[in-house]
């Protein structure tokens, strides 16, 4: 097995997609996922790569668009202001169907908000800003071990489904170093393989009759029904094969907490000090936000008395939550919001109250 | 089977997350599991700068810390807002040369490490994080000494090389008994 390197996230996060084949990147900085530009700016022309400091991120978006369109394979990262910046962009992208790999280092908001971690994008990346009817699979990993394996594996999806994909991570994991196992590189692909690799990419491959064309603008509403119609047949197989979600001590448990990311590592430590006390805790931690594992709920033993959705926001996976408990238990929140992140012991304190209220 | 919970704060430009990462560096080293987590933001070059480590036998699951085993106050600010983290018999590291003030636990290890004259001393004000760090690894025993060398190698390599003697004998300039 490959050695164990101390990464800081961001590092290991631009690192991880190099190796997954990418090797365009059109950013602009911004906190706390800064470390990521930065490292492609050195990395990626040393590996057969273009790194390209974008005017905005509205530029960086748009750049990918037209690299994807011609069948480079993209990477864009940012923080919450500059993905809503970006926004517009996924819709375009989702519309032609031109694949990229997009990640969100989050912050607080809303608005220009604040630099520390937040998980307000929820619904952001889940439901988008950009207009139409269009859905962008969207992971949550917890570690950087696990942002390291699903990064490598973006580039691949996102050609297979061709549509952007996105990882949401936040400052926490961007920021801090943990040892990981970085995946052996993949070929990238080359400009001349374009046209057999990605047949549809608009890659100026000669005056033939039937070109490649990549657009979003559909005039004629039964162009558009039809095209829109395919859209979702593909994200409808979408939501079947990338669901994924871990369940962590569900047997027994009186208490159910939902989680991803940062909040689902403080609440290992939360399961652990309940245990203390003799009140047996679980999580449904979903990796996929969209698709969001609603099943994960079916799960649930019928003795569970609550299930609490953990968050860094006012409340916003909260709603997926309900859908997936469907009125079988109670469901309640206990969030931060503005930046700041609780102790497990807080966590712990307000969900006895929770139970205890119940009785 | 242990976890250990460090916490450094000081501020910007005092070196407090270069400890850090060496503390994280040589657990790796000596194969055990680490997290180093940073503060961020405005701090660089004056703010307040603090990181969490965790050194661990096992998984660790969460790298946010409500109570540290171990902590180092590098000025007199991080003393009186993070004492209170060190946990009951806990240790608590104080940058003498920075702090006026006496600590309130009596339920804790303290020591009182004089790091800027030390590192004077040693011709050079700016190791006196490094006398801190060799008073944590001579008190806690954390890291074994082959790790202590392979992190001052790898951190004092190249154009720092230089400096590796200094911090060498810097790191064993304060014991703890």
């Amino acid at each position: 097995m490959a050695e164990k390197v101390l990464m800081k996230g961001n590092e290991a996060f631009a690192e991880a997609v190099i190796r997954g084949g990418c090797r365009y990147y059109f950013g602009y900085p911004i906190t706390p996922q800064s470390e990521i530009p930065e490292y492609m700016s050195r990395e990626l022309a040393e590996r057969g790569g273009t790194f390209l400091q974008a005017e905005s991120e509205l530029g960086a978006i748009n750049m990918a668009y037209g690299c994807g369109a011609a069948g480079g394979s993209c990477f864009i990262s940012s923080s919450s202001p500059g993905i809503a910046l970006m926004q517009e962009g996924m819709s375009f992208l989702a519309s032609a169907e031109v694949p990229a790999v997009l990640l969100n280092v989050s912050r607080c908001g809303p608005g220009i908000g604040g630099i520390q971690p937040g998980q307000a994008d929820y619904f952001q990346v889940t439901r988008g800003g950009g207009n139409g009817d269009y859905r962008i699979p969207v992971f949550a990993p917890s570690t950087i071990q696990e942002a390291v394996d699903i990064l490598y594996e973006a580039p691949s999806m996102a050609d297979y489904w061709r549509n952007p994909v996105m990882i949401l991570a936040d400052g926490i994991m961007g920021q801090m170093m943990e040892p990981v196992v970085l995946p052996e590189p993949k070929a990238p692909l080359l400009p001349g393989d374009v046209p057999k690799v990605k047949p549809w990419a608009a890659s100026g491959s000669g005056y033939k009759e039937n070109r490649s064309v990549v657009k979003s603008l559909r005039l004629k509403p039964e162009d558009l029904e039809v095209h829109v119609e395919k859209l979702y047949e593909k994200y409808a197989q979408a939501e079947k094969e990338l669901v994924r979600y871990e369940c962590i001590g569900l047997e027994d448990a009186d208490i159910v907490f939902t989680a991803f990311g940062t909040m689902a590592r403080l609440i290992h430590e939360v399961i652990e000090l309940l245990a203390k006390e003799g009140i047996k805790a679980g999580m449904i931690r979903p990796i996929s936000l969209w698709p969001f594992p609603y099943e994960a709920f079916d799960r649930i033993e019928s003795k569970t008395k609550v299930v609490i959705s953990a968050e860094l926001s006012m409340g916003q996976m909260l709603q997926d939550v309900k859908m997936g408990v469907c009125g079988r238990f109670p469901v309640e929140l206990i969030h931060r919001t503005g930046g700041i992140i609780p102790t497990s012991l807080e966590v712990a304190e307000k969900a006895k109250k929770i139970l205890e209220g119940l009785k | 089977m242990s976890t250990n919970k460090f916490f450094f704060a000081g501020a910007g430009g005092q070196g407090i997350l270069l400890m850090g990462q060496m503390l994280a560096y040589g657990g790796m080293y000596d194969n055990k599991e680490v997290t180093f987590m940073p503060s961020y933001g405005p701090e660089m070059r004056g703010g307040t700068a603090n990181c969490t480590v965790i050194v661990s036998d096992e998984k660790i699951n969460c790298p946010m810390i409500y109570e540290a085993d171990t902590v180092i106050a590098m000025n007199q600010p991080s003393l009186q807002s993070f004492e209170r983290l060190v946990k009951p018999g806990g240790n608590l590291f104080i940058n003498q040369s920075l702090v006026q003030t006496e600590p309130i636990r009596s339920d804790i290890s303290i020591y009182k490490v004089p790091c800027s004259e030390l590192a004077n001393e040693l011709g050079n004000t700016k190791a006196a994080n490094m006398v801190m760090f060799g008073a944590i690894l001579s008190a806690t025993k954390i890291l074994s000494e082959e790790a202590i060398e392979y992190v001052l190698q790898k951190v004092f390599s190249g154009k720092k090389a230089k400096h590796l003697d200094l911090n060498r004998r810097a790191i064993k300039a304060f014991k703890c008994e």
